[in-house]
């Protein structure tokens, strides 16, 4: 059990208008996202829930059969309190096409959309799915249809990729780079080969001798059409970072008891103090727990072997092993769950008990919400009423 | 005797959180027993591998970082992409000088993110540099190399190098080096080696994953089941059991001769927990036979309480040599 301070999860899903779900990827982050954003609306609120990459079932659970970038209502929520809950799966592609459908007139969107470069940029992992996701959540927030935005993070190597995308976008734009590849293609025509420092002439022959001639030319025109919407793209950024810091906007972190998870978790929650973003709380995903705790791990082997000398109760014996299995686990992930509260003591904590199987449907994640609002003590394992 | 004899480079890939490292670098240790040389490679900056064995962060350098049962030694490498290209420009062009150049302008993070595809070309190109190293060139020769790739969704797009390429580079040194990395990676020299753990969702990325792979023309290896826990409860009664239709008198009477209190709030509670691990046992059962549909060879490794420590390791090395995958 989650030593911890009781991280009241319903206050938060009654007031906040953003809420980010991250953490490391499989501790269960898309799951904790729909299962607080359906609570929210059963709770009343106006709710979108932003998922990025959801499991097939899951998906299918909140109605999002295919990912068409437009938020849906998800049918078969309780409503009489008057809330709604729509989502929707991030196209990333689609996403950035848009951008640029928006920012360029269309001759030239057109060109753009067809560079190989940009085909290769919109529709790769490495930190345009970020970067995606974060523009999707501004947009979303401009249109003030939502009471409450729940976003999941994409699955990156790190948890803190989407943090930094927007940034990194930032600091791209302003590299010498850009204005090294843009500088000949605004003299216009075959002027890219045209001399213009010694360091352009160096860097233009590498590249001509490493990538060929006609890359470089495609490379030239995508940056220098693309330019034109740089300012947008970045002021876009930025702005969306801006509303990850306004007093609306909370982050949950999700984990699992593993080691891994929760040093992943750690950072995060390092990051987020150092960036003044506001950390609502640790959601500790899988944790085990026993309702017979005072049958010890050893006791219960101790009788399982006796048990097998006898050979007379042989399910009794692998009852027990089971017992002392389950109890095993869940020490181990008490110990966890203490020493990361020991290390970070004013993060509050709530855990989810360990399921049987993935959740696919609403009574599961509505069975997951009920676990979050209630504190440690909704963790223990509900005895067999049969 | 081993499944993949012939093959010189296995590609570990994997969802995330099912072992995947753990996993690489166990094959690692498996192929240099017995006196063999084996290198450990990552590429996605996580420094996983140094983690793992306990070791500073890895330089873009083979370091030793094992010895492994009779006598065989693991090196590991972390590969940074930057570091690969001014690498590559110096032997192939003697271009050192424009590379650091390169760098400093910021032309390779710009290239890294303008086309993620350039920076896998350049990682894959490292790999195959090392697995295919001759007598006459230079560094060390090694037996077997072992790449710790991206996880599952990425991989066939991580491979596929030379379709990324294609459409960027259409002639050129970069393209003439996708081709080579391509002609390795679809060679009977290479396999791609799935982990995954017997969930649900991991199940389904590995079956999305080979059927990628497939489909890109990618030798799909093996599919490493990891982190198995043996059955407790006798196979018979676990239909019972997930049903919570377990006789408690009948525990009760077991947890009594056992000199235990058979208290039946106790009872309860351990017919409860028998449920949840039945439950899971069966599921478990279900996507043993989605794997088992996949039609390739197939192995599982037990869960073990410190699979990330050196004693760990080669316990699941052992294990993989046991089940006859080395």
């Amino acid at each position: 059990m989650a030593a911890g301070k009781d991280f009241d999860v319903d206050r938060l899903l009654d007031r906040a208008e953003i809420i980010v779900c991250c953490g490391a990827g499989g501790v269960g982050k898309t799951t904790t996202a729909a299962a607080l954003a359906l609570r929210a609306a059963e709770r009343g609120r106006n709710v979108c829930v932003l998922t990025i990459d959801p499991a097939r079932r899951l998906a299918q659970s909140i109605g999002l059969t295919e990912l068409d970038n437009t938020p849906r209502e998800v049918k078969g929520i309780d409503t009489a309190a008057g809330g709604r809950l729509d989502a929707m799966m991030l196209d990333m592609k689609r996403t950035f096409d848009d951008i640029v459908i928006t920012h360029a007139e269309p001759a030239r969107a057109e060109a753009i959309l067809a560079n190989p470069f940009y085909v290769s940029l919109s529709s790769s992992f490495a930190g345009t799915q970020e970067y995606m996701a974060m523009e999707k959540l501004g947009q979303l927030k401009a249109e003030a249809r939502w009471d409450l935005i729940v976003v999941d993070t994409p699955p990156s190597r790190s948890a803190l990729d989407f943090l930094d995308a927007p940034q990194r976008l930032g600091r791209f734009l302003d590299g010498r780079m850009i204005r090294m590849l843009t500088a000949p293609a605004r003299v216009g025509g075959r002027a890219y080969l045209k001399v213009f420092t010694i360091g352009l002439k160096v860097f233009t022959d590498v590249l001509n001798r490493i990538l060929g001639t006609q890359t470089l030319r495609d490379l030239s025109l995508f940056v220098s059409s693309l330019e034109s919407m740089f300012g947008g793209f970045r002021e876009r950024a930025d702005r969306t970072y801006q509303l990850l810091k306004e007093a609306g906007t909370s982050f949950i972190v999700v984990a699992v008891p593993e080691r891994d998870a929760l040093r992943e978790a750690a950072y995060f929650v390092e990051r987020l103090e150092t960036d003044r973003m506001p950390l609502a709380g640790l959601v500790l995903n899988r944790v085990h727990s026993s309702a017979a705790p005072s049958l010890s791990v050893e006791r219960s082997l101790a009788a399982a072997e006796a048990l097998d000398e006898t050979g007379d109760e042989p399910l009794a014996a692998a009852v027990l092993r089971v017992h002392a299995d389950r109890l095993a686990t869940a020490a181990r992930d008490g110990r966890r769950a203490a020493q990361f509260h020991s290390a970070y003591p004013s993060v509050l904590m709530v855990s989810v008990a360990a399921q049987a199987g993935d959740v696919h449907d609403l009574d599961g994640l509505r069975e997951i919400g009920v676990e979050l609002s209630n504190g440690p003590e909704a963790s223990a394992p509900r005895v067999a009423a049969k | 005797m081993s499944d993949f004899p012939a093959v010189k480079l296995h590609v570990v890939s994997g969802k995330g959180g099912t072992g995947k490292t753990t996993v690489a670098a166990s094959l690692a240790l498996a192929l240099a027993a017995g006196g063999r040389q084996v290198l450990l490679t990552e590429v996605e900056a996580r420094q996983g591998i140094a983690q793992l064995f306990d070791t500073p962060p890895l330089p873009y350098e083979e370091r030793r970082v094992a010895v492994a049962r009779g006598g065989g030694e693991v090196y590991a490498l972390a590969i940074d992409p930057e570091l690969a290209l001014i690498e590559y420009l110096e032997q192939f062009y003697n271009l050192r000088r424009a590379g650091s150049m390169l760098k400093k302008i910021g032309a390779i993070d710009f290239a890294t993110t303008i086309a993620p595809g350039m920076r896998d070309v350049l990682v894959t190109g490292k790999v195959m540099e090392a697995a295919t190293r001759e007598r006459r060139g230079g560094g060390r020769l090694y037996d077997a190399v072992v790449l710790d790739a991206p996880p599952t969704g990425r991989i066939a797009r991580f491979l596929n190098v030379n379709n990324e390429v294609a459409a960027l580079a259409r002639m050129g040194p970069i393209r003439n080096q996708a081709e080579s990395v391509m002609r390795l990676i679809q060679s009977p020299k290479t396999a791609v080696h799935i982990v995954t753990v017997l969930e649900e969702m991991p199940v389904q990325e590995t079956t999305d994953g080979v059927a990628g792979l497939r489909e890109t023309g990618l030798p799909v290896g093996a599919v490493i089941v990891n982190m198995v826990r043996g059955p407790l409860l006798p196979p018979d009664r676990l239909e019972e059991a997930a049903g919570g239709r377990l006789d408690r008198a009948e525990v009760a009477r077991g947890l009594k001769s056992a000199g235990l209190d058979p208290d039946p709030a106790i009872v309860a509670a351990l017919t409860a927990e028998a449920a949840d691990h039945a439950g899971r046992v069966m599921l478990e059962q279900q996507e043993r036979a989605a794997l088992e549909a996949l039609e390739r060879p197939t192995y599982e490794l037990p869960m073990i309480a410190d699979a990330t420590e050196l004693g760990g390791l080669q316990e699941l090395a052992t294990r993989l040599h046991d089940v006859g995958m080395v």
